[in-house]
């Protein structure tokens, strides 16, 4: 008998050992890639020659030849395709951060507001998310800049704000701060009185571990933080004015102007990934199981310490990694302004550039790369955070 | 001996229940949730209103463009192009061709549940090939061009085929991202990283701009090809993903004891772990659906005519000029009805599965 199984054990074939089988199919994958790679690669380099489309990144020095709607360094149309490249950059920065602060705001007070007692707040709530989540983001980008911002009135019949903000089909117009010399006293004010905010934040919680005494901190820092640097302003003699937008001719002049392309984008954004922070608010709410909030309650905290200090600190841990997430959709969703011509990155370097130089591969794989970085430093950044918000287990 | 005397029941004290009470304790509980429960009556109050008027009792329903007289929404205008934001381009006499797709799409989803499993298979395989030859011709029916191809027709089809090409794919990248065979690790790893850190619109150039470079001239694709290509390789990767979730959840002794029977690891993978990875997963993927459905919407940057490109298109109808609010509120309400009732969807087989005591 246990020489029938020996020999029956010898029988395995060299193919059917499993080790042996792993290794066939992973050079068989890697020869099928090979393989894969140099045919695309060959194809591709005969269609280039053929075609007469240049190689090389040499074309990122060359002139560009057309104006951008918005820059935010200085630009014009004899700059080169590489600058180009920067000013679109930059203004996909610009929206993605509008468009997270919003977004963020919005979201904490939606998702918060989902889990209210109050009926009203509550459905109201649920109503702003299952509305804007299930419409595409396309969809509403199109939607706010051709039907909502494109009746606004004309620049003569502004809707106008204190007279100092205006808003029409042309953009939102607010006040420019002008900064003089003696306005370095007040950042430095600025910078000191946050130095002292978190010395202060020391002091108050040793004490606090000593004595058990309560500092109101919040309030205290938040005086600080504001009283400081305006008391510096007024006593150097107010060193910074407003500029103010006017009407001249058919148009507004001066102060900040943020294009109609740049508000619905941003609008867009931030409504619709707004809705995904709320649920990933209100699922990381409700994962707190509630014994804890029952037992803190047991101890006699207080509502508000039990939300800082039992509540919070347990739900963050939930909601970070999907809010993150969403970040980054974010990012990758304002590529959509190229519906709309927002001058950014995909608009006017995918689009205008590439249409000028006609080296799609490289400007294309430029351009996904750009993203790629922004992922990966994001993720690397979660899976930071995700380390340190882990519970510290025996 | 204490004799005891019958007492009634009271009546339950004033203010713990009937409407009043529920009123007090959801609405106006304390200062600051009255003062947001005005809010939110107002918010409605301002807007239900006149949203109402506008789609509804202001709209205008029936008669000619010159006969408007209401400042309402003018639906006669998507009556009027109706047939072009459902079908695009497509030859009017053969309309009855997606139709009937449709209606066979809907017998088989009926009959689906209640065949063996040879005739699932059958359903699987067939119904592709049907449906394309019906829309697209051949077998004798007339031949109509992708070019057109357009409106909800369109968007159904990308979805549809961007689902059900991405689903194998996706389920072998995320089998291969949990594989113990490195270079398979690496490269279903490279590949869903990559594909999920760029954004879709930048892939769909890539497929529309950059992939006819990559094989030999004479191999044209049409466009829609190019675009469902470059869909589906975003899909899959996001697929991968939402089924790595579910094959993580599954408990490591379900593994053990699938090898330790002698199953093979496309025998194990296929009877025993991913029937109850795809089964968690379900809720997810419906999800990911709803994604790939609302990103369709992205073909129209490459210039495909989906049914929200219909908005642009239609308006550029020099007798029908200035009509996009309609349009764009006509597409909305299409695409929200079938995003809604899919997450509606997804979320009941959630709880069916959700056997939490909470």
């Amino acid at each position: 008998m246990k020489t029938h199984k020996k020999a029956r054990q010898k029988e395995v074939a060299f193919y059917n050992n499993p080790e042996n089988r792993a290794i066939i199919y992973q050079v068989l994958a890697l020869a099928g890639i090979f393989i894969f790679t140099y045919f695309i690669l060959n194809n591709m380099f005969e269609n280039i020659e053929k075609r007469g489309i240049n190689t090389g990144f040499d074309f990122l020095s060359s002139e560009a030849g057309f104006g951008i709607l918005q820059s935010l360094v200085a630009y014009d149309e004899s700059d080169s395709h590489g600058k180009v490249f920067l000013v679109g950059l930059l203004n996909t920065i610009l929206v993605s951060v509008i468009g997270i602060i919003f977004a963020t705001i919005i979201g904490l007070l939606v998702g918060i507001g989902r889990l209210s007692k109050n009926f009203m707040v509550s459905k109201l709530s649920m109503i702003y998310v299952e509305t804007f989540r299930n419409i595409p983001i396309l969809l509403q980008i199109l939607f706010w800049y051709n039907v909502v911002l494109a009746s606004l009135p004309s620049p003569r019949q502004s809707i106008s704000f204190f007279d100092s903000i205006f808003f029409n089909n042309r953009g939102l117009y607010i006040p420019r701060p002008i900064l003089e010399s003696g306005f370095t006293a007040v950042i430095i004010a600025f910078i000191i009185a946050i130095a002292s905010v978190i010395y202060l934040k020391k002091w108050a919680t040793k004490r606090h571990d000593e004595t058990g005494e309560d500092f109101p901190l919040f309030w205290v820092s938040i005086g600080i933080l504001i009283a400081a640097p305006t008391l510096v302003f007024l006593l150097s003699g107010m060193p910074a004015t407003l500029e103010i937008a006017t009407l001249k001719g058919f148009n507004f002049k001066g102060g900040w102007t943020l294009i109609p392309e740049l508000l619905a984008l941003a609008f867009a954004l931030s409504i619709y990934t707004a809705t995904y922070i709320a649920e990933a608010v209100r699922a990381g709410i409700e994962a707190v199981p509630k014994g804890q909030k029952e037992a803190a309650a047991a101890l006699g905290l207080k509502d508000s310490t039990i939300l800082k200090k039992v509540v919070l600190p347990q739900a963050l841990r939930v909601i970070i990694p999907p809010v993150i997430n969403q970040y980054l959709n974010l990012v990758k969703n304002s590529s959509l302004a190229t519906a709309i011509g927002y001058p950014e990155l995909v608009t006017v370097f995918s689009g205008t550039s590439l249409n000028q130089v006609g080296q799609a591969i490289e400007i294309i794989l430029m351009t996904m790369a750009v993203y790629l970085t922004l992922s990966i430093i994001i993720s690397i950044l979660m899976n930071y955070l995700n380390s340190r918000m882990q519970i510290k287990e025996r | 001996m204490a004799i005891y005397e019958k007492l009634e029941a009271k009546p339950a004290p004033q203010g713990t229940k009937g409407i009043v009470h529920w009123v007090k304790e959801n609405l106006f509980p304390s200062v600051l949730s009255s003062i947001l429960t005005i809010i939110s009556f107002y918010i409605l109050y301002i807007t239900i209103p006149p949203l109402l008027d506008w789609m509804i009792f202001d709209a205008t329903w029936s008669g000619t463009k010159e006969e408007i007289t209401k400042d309402g929404a003018r639906w006669i205008f998507i009556f009027e192009k109706f047939n072009q934001f459902i079908y695009g381009f497509y030859p009017e006499e053969l309309y009855w061709r997606p139709n009937l797709a449709l209606v066979i799409f809907v017998a088989y989803i009926i009959a689906f549940k209640r065949v063996n499993v040879k005739l699932k298979a059958f359903i699987i395989i067939s119904f592709p090939i049907i449906t394309y030859t019906l829309v697209a011709g051949g077998f004798g029916l007339e031949h109509v061009e992708t070019e057109k191809w357009g409106g909800l027709l369109l968007t159904i089809i990308v979805a549809s085929v961007g689902i059900v090409a991405s689903f194998p794919i996706g389920i072998l990248f995320a089998l291969g991202r949990q594989s113990n065979m490195p270079i398979i690790k690496t490269i279903s790893v490279l590949y869903i990283e990559f594909i999920r850190g760029v954004p879709l619109i930048t892939l769909l150039f890539m497929s529309s701009v950059i992939l006819p470079l990559f094989f030999p001239e004479g191999m044209d694709f049409d466009k829609l090809l190019r675009a469902l290509i470059g869909i589906t390789l975003f899909q899959a990767a996001y697929i991968a993903e939402v089924i790595r979730g579910g094959l993580q959840a599954i408990p490591k002794g379900q593994y053990e004891a699938a090898d330790a029977m002698g199953l093979s690891y496309w025998q194990s993978m296929g009877l025993i772990i991913l029937p109850q990875a795809l089964k968690i997963s379900i809720p997810n993927l419906v999800g990911s659906f709803i994604s790939l459905f609302k990103d369709t919407t992205l073909i129209l940057i490459i210039g495909l005519f989906d049914i929200l490109a219909m908005v642009t298109l239609t308006n550029s109808d020099t007798n029908w000029l200035g009509f996009e609010t309609e349009g764009y509120v006509f597409v909305t309400m299409i695409y929200w009805v079938i995003c809604f009732s899919m997450s509606k969807y997804a979320k009941s087989i959630e709880d069916k599965f959700n056997t939490d005591h909470k």
